[in-house]
Formats: structure tokens, C-alpha cells, sequence
């Protein structure tokens, strides 16, 4: 990383600071009166979740969407961001007249429990110290994300939730919520995901969080009180993370063997081909809205992810009786989470009956394709929604179907 | 009770036939169900609960596009995930002559249903007899207008056989239509063997 110029990026990164403490969303407040319960034995004395909401929430309150956001997103799925200025990571699926259509759904995302964008997190203040939590944060998980949803959820008087859908970390929230809050959950669409985090992804994630130590102005977990970023070790994390959401076709086709800005290879270690600018760039956007605690502590979350070994190892016991309606779907191209971690969960749904959809899409965009532009995937959600809107019974007066 | 055609296409009067074996409300799995035309007229005319297992990605997508509850999934792999007696009826139209395997998908839907309904064309038709009689050629007809190198069907087999295999499965058959090449249903109290000779197709239900 010899030559990459650090931008000058005050503005972004006090942006994110200002969101981190005060953000541009509804924040719940969860005061010591009801601390959250953590898998790792602790709890959270007190804490706050920053929500975005779309749509009106009908009379019956029968209506809601929970949207759960993947490992690096945040609650803006269909606004503006706050700290970026771009368009939210879903408003190809959710919006007036999409998939996931805020003209009959309300929809509902939250900053997970130990993210960056308003929630309590490893950059909120520690009560017991009056200074950033840093590595004094618990370590999350994603049953601690989903309890924390639930308890949101109760406070808005929302008992069921019309529909869970997410992807990657988002798809196992999803599936936690199914097989720990089950009478909860009307329907679910786990997408690109996986009812256990594998060996390869956790090893990948080690990559990326050692990354991040090795990074001097990291200070072990300090950055915040010592006025530094670990910014390179973060930058360095996304860029290896980044290349497993793509696919070896996608990027070949995107950059081939193409150079940067210049006729000959240079013989050094510049970014000579199109695709090391391309993810200096990935990785350097990144920091601008990402915490680098933040980003060990979700890493961690998705690797202690294992959904079957808290039921004796039986996945499909996680389902048993269920009422939920899914819709499970998975991407040709995905080597994170492949087809066949779709598959397993989809063969635990058929051992007791569940009332399962699967559909896999052929595209050659890898893991990402759920954030992008896929027709069959907005066909699959939207046909499963409006169905499974007729059962639930919910208005379909405006709707065109 | 008559099932009417509806707005979907009528022309397929084996479905129609079919979903008349279903009872209203009951749940259905309809294993190999293609583009969900049979689930949708059991939706609509029996008001089902219907799951599909189809093998084609595509078919997959366009039934979960319109609604239908369908996974991706082979009938000779996938059906032993299925807990026992999980469905009133399973169903395999026009799809177990596509199996490897048809004995043993039939002995598992007999464990996932508690009524299973088999749908086939029989092979013991006079026209395919006589094709391979007078032609000596593999018989191609208008229903099964594959050639012998490209079909998918690799599992023929005529009326009599499959009483035969229902026999070998203790597969008590309730009630058993064949269908002449119009898709008309051949009269009630015709013997055995002349179906066997001019049922183009056949539907069962069975029971174990």
C-alpha cells in the first residue's frame, strides 16, 4: 500500500462521527430498566437502535416488513445517506412501487446492535467510563441483533411482522428471527445466506479483522480516545472482503487484464491494472462509512453464526411447527454462500412441512447480486409478497396485480 | 363434483380430471409441476394448500414469480426429506416416466401422502404398439413428441404395469381413469385390458 494517498476526508469522516452520536433516523431508547440480554453471558444496561420506517403502518398493524441489513450496511435502505449521499443500498427492491412496495407495506430497517449508524456500538460511550466503548463493548450476536429488534418491535406495538427479509448477515437474521420469534413472522425471504457461518468465510473474516489490528493507528481498539483511524487496516479488510462478493466471470468481464491510466505495466507496484484501483477504491470509500470496531465486532457476529448447533445440531429442529411462510433464494454465482448453504436450509424447511419457496437465480455477479439489479430476484419477492399478502388478508385495494 | 374450467387454460382436461381427486382444502404437494398450471387451477378450484418441487430452475421461478409456494428439487433425491404423512395428497402428473427411479419416488410419496395421485401416458396405447409393430421405430406421438436420443422420458410404462408396481408397493388403487386420445374419460365398467389398449393416459389414486 506503498503509494495509496490518504484523501482528505475530513467532511465524510466527521459526518460519520455526527451520525454515529446523533443520527438522521428515529432512534429507540432502551434505558436500565430493561437491558438486553447478550448470548456472551453480559448484558447491555442500557442502549438505543437508530431505525429508518417507509409506509404507513395499517390500523391492525398487520402490514410491517422488517428489513435486516447485511454485515456493512446500515438503516438507510431507501433514502438518501446521511454520511455518503447516495441512494439507499435497496431502493432497486423497496419503494413506492417496488417489490417491496412502501405504498402497502410499512417497512421498518434497524442499525444492528454493535454498528456504526446511530445504535449502540463499539463507538458509543461506555456509562461505566464516560469514554468510547471500544473492545469494552460485549461481543454481539445475531440472536442478540434479532432480541434487540424484537424488543423495538414491542415498543411499536407491532406483534407480527408481515414479512423478515434480508440478505447475507441480513438472510441469518432472517432465519433466527423464524426459529426464535417463529409466531412472529408471517413470511420470510432469507436471501444469500446461510443457517451457519463456513470455515472459508470465517477465515476471511480473520483476514479482515487482522487487518484492521495490524494497523498501528489502531491502537488496540483506542483509535477514538487517541485521535487516530486505523483506516489503512480497514481499507485493506474491505478490499479483501470485497473481492469474495464478486465472481472470478464478473470480474473479468468488469476489468479483464485491463491497465490504469496507462499503455505499459510499470514494473512496480502501482495500481497498474484496472482492477487494484478498483478496490483501493472500494477499500477507501469504505472507511469513509464504516468503524473499524464496528467492523470486528459484526465479522464476529456472522462467524459464532450457527444456527443448528444451539437445537443438537438438527436444523431442522429450528423450524419445527412453523407457521412461516419462506421464500429462500440463492445466486449461481455466489462462492460465499453458495446454493448448496440455501439448499440445507431449504431441505430442514421440507423435514417438517414448512411452506417453502426456492428459488435460485442464474447470474454470474456473485455474492453482490442481491443488492443488484436482478429482475428474477424483484419477480420471485414480489410474486411470493403479494401471495403471501392474499393469506394474510391484507388490502390489496391499490395494488396493480 | 365437477371441477369448471376457469380462466386458466382449460385444454389440459388431465389436470382438470386430477384436481377432481383432490379435496377442497387439503394440502398438496405436486412433485415435477412445471410451470404450476396444476397448482394453480387446485388453488383456484379446491382451494389448496399447494407446494411444488419442480426440477427446472426456470419453471421454479415462474411459479414462485405468480405466487405458488415451489422449490427447486429432484423427485428422485429430494422427497426423503420429507417427514411422513405430511401432505392429504402428493402428486406426480405426467412426471414419474421422467424418473430415474420410479419405483422408489412412488414408494416415497406413498410415505409423504396420505393419498398420492400418479398421472401418466401409457405406453400400452394401440398407436405406440402398432408403431413399434408396423414402423419398427421408437413411437413418437402427439403427446410424446420426443426422439428416442433427446426425450425425458425414460421410464414408459402401460397401464397394467403400474397396477402391477402398485400391487409390489401395497399401493391400494381407490380409483383409477383412463383417457382416450381426446382427453375424454373412457366409460366406467370397461375392462382392464381395453383401457390398456385405448387409454392414451392415465390417472390413479392410491393409498397405502
Amino acid at each position: 500500500m506503498a503509494d495509496v494517498k490518504e484523501k482528505p476526508k475530513m467532511n465524510t469522516n466527521g459526518k460519520r462521527r455526527a451520525q454515529m452520536l446523533a443520527p438522521d433516523s428515529l432512534v429507540m431508547e432502551f434505558g436500565e430498566d430493561e437491558p438486553l440480554k447478550l448470548d456472551c453471558g453480559g448484558s447491555l444496561a442500557s442502549y438505543s437502535l437508530a431505525y429508518q420506517t417507509y409506509g404507513e403502518l395499517n390500523a391492525d398493524k398487520s402490514n410491517a416488513v422488517l428489513v435486516c441489513h447485511a454485515l456493512t450496511g446500515d438503516q438507510h435502505v431507501a433514502n438518501t445517506h446521511p454520511v455518503t449521499g447516495k441512494a439507499g443500498w435497496w431502493e432497486t427492491m423497496v419503494g413506492p412501487g417496488k417489490p417491496i412496495d412502501t405504498r402497502r407495506f410499512f417497512v421498518i430497517c434497524v442499525n444492528h446492535v454493535g454498528g456504526c449508524m446511530g445504535s449502540t456500538g463499539p463507538t458509543s460511550v461506555n456509562p461505566e467510563t464516560g469514554r468510547a466503548y471500544g473492545l469494552d463493548f460485549p461481543v454481539i450476536t445475531v440472536p442478540d441483533m434479532v432480541r434487540a429488534e424484537a424488543h423495538l418491535l414491542d415498543r411499536l406495538g407491532i406483534e407480527q411482522l408481515f414479512c423478515v427479509v434480508g440478505g447475507s448477515m441480513g438472510g441469518m437474521q432472517v432465519l433466527e428471527w423464524a426459529a426464535s420469534y417463529g409466531d412472529r413472522v408471517f413470511s420470510a425471504i432469507p436471501i444469500a445466506t446461510a443457517a451457519r457461518h463456513s470455515s472459508q468465510n470465517i477465515a476471511f473474516h480473520e483476514v479482515g479483522r487482522q487487518a484492521v489490528m495490524a494497523d498501528p493507528d489502531w491502537r488496540a481498539g483506542r483509535y477514538l480516545d487517541e485521535g487516530t483511524q486505523p483506516s489503512k487496516g480497514l481499507a485493506v479488510a474491505r478490499m479483501a472482503a470485497h473481492i469474495t462478493y464478486l465472481s472470478d466471470d464478473a470480474l473479468h468481464r468488469k476489468f479483464g487484464r485491463n491497465l490504469q491510466d496507462r499503455d505499459h505495466i510499470s514494473f512496480g507496484f502501482d495500481a497498474d491494472f484496472q482492477v487494484e484501483s478498483y478496490l483501493r477504491h472500494q477499500g477507501f470509500t469504505f472507511v469513509d462509512r464504516f468503524d473499524a470496531n464496528s467492523y470486528l465486532y459484526m465479522t464476529r457476529a456472522m462467524d459464532y453464526f450457527d444456527l443448528a448447533a444451539d437445537r443438537g445440531g438438527d436444523l431442522a429442529k429450528a423450524f419445527e411447527g412453523t407457521q412461516t411462510r419462506f421464500c429462500c433464494v440463492s445466486f449461481t454465482s455466489d462462492w460465499l454462500f453458495p446454493t448448496e448453504e440455501t439448499r440445507t436450509v431449504v431441505q430442514a424447511l421440507n423435514a417438517v412441512a414448512a411452506n417453502v419457496s426456492f428459488v435460485e437465480i442464474e447470474t454470474d455477479k456473485g455474492h453482490d447480486a442481491f443488492l443488484l439489479d436482478e429482475p428474477e430476484l424483484f419477480d420471485a419477492v414480489s410474486g411470493f409478497l403479494s401471495a403471501a399478502a392474499r393469506t394474510r388478508g391484507l388490502d390489496m385495494a391499490d395494488a396493480d396485480l | 363434483m365437477t371441477v369448471q374450467p376457469t380462466s386458466l387454460q382449460a385444454s389440459r382436461v388431465d389436470l382438470l380430471l386430477l384436481a377432481e381427486m383432490v379435496k377442497p382444502g387439503s394440502r398438496v404437494l405436486d412433485v415435477g409441476c412445471g410451470d404450476g398450471a396444476l397448482l394453480r387451477i387446485l388453488a383456484e378450484t379446491r382451494q389448496v394448500d399447494g407446494r411444488g418441487v419442480e426440477l427446472s430452475q426456470s419453471g421454479v421461478n415462474q411459479c414462485v414469480a405468480r405466487g405458488l409456494s415451489v422449490v427447486q428439487g429432484d423427485a428422485d433425491k429430494d422427497l426423503v426429506n420429507y417427514p411422513d404423512n405430511a401432505f392429504d395428497f402428493a402428486i406426480l402428473s405426467q412426471t414419474i416416466q421422467a424418473t430415474r427411479r420410479p419405483r422408489d419416488v412412488l414408494d416415497q410419496l406413498l410415505r409423504i401422502g396420505n393419498r398420492v395421485i400418479v398421472s401418466f401416458p401409457n405406453f400400452g396405447h394401440w398407436n405406440i404398439r402398432t408403431q413399434l409393430l408396423f414402423r419398427g421405430c421408437m413411437p413418437e406421438t402427439e403427446n410424446l413428441a420426443y426422439s428416442w436420443y433427446d426425450t425425458p422420458n425414460i421410464h414408459f410404462c402401460t397401464i397394467k404395469d403400474f397396477r402391477e408396481l402398485c400391487r409390489e408397493l401395497d399401493a391400494k388403487v381407490e380409483r383409477s381413469i383412463a383417457l382416450n386420445a381426446q382427453g375424454g374419460r373412457m366409460g366406467l365398467g370397461i375392462p382392464l385390458f381395453m383401457q390398456n389398449l385405448f387409454g392414451e393416459q392415465a390417472i390413479f389414486l392410491l393409498a397405502r
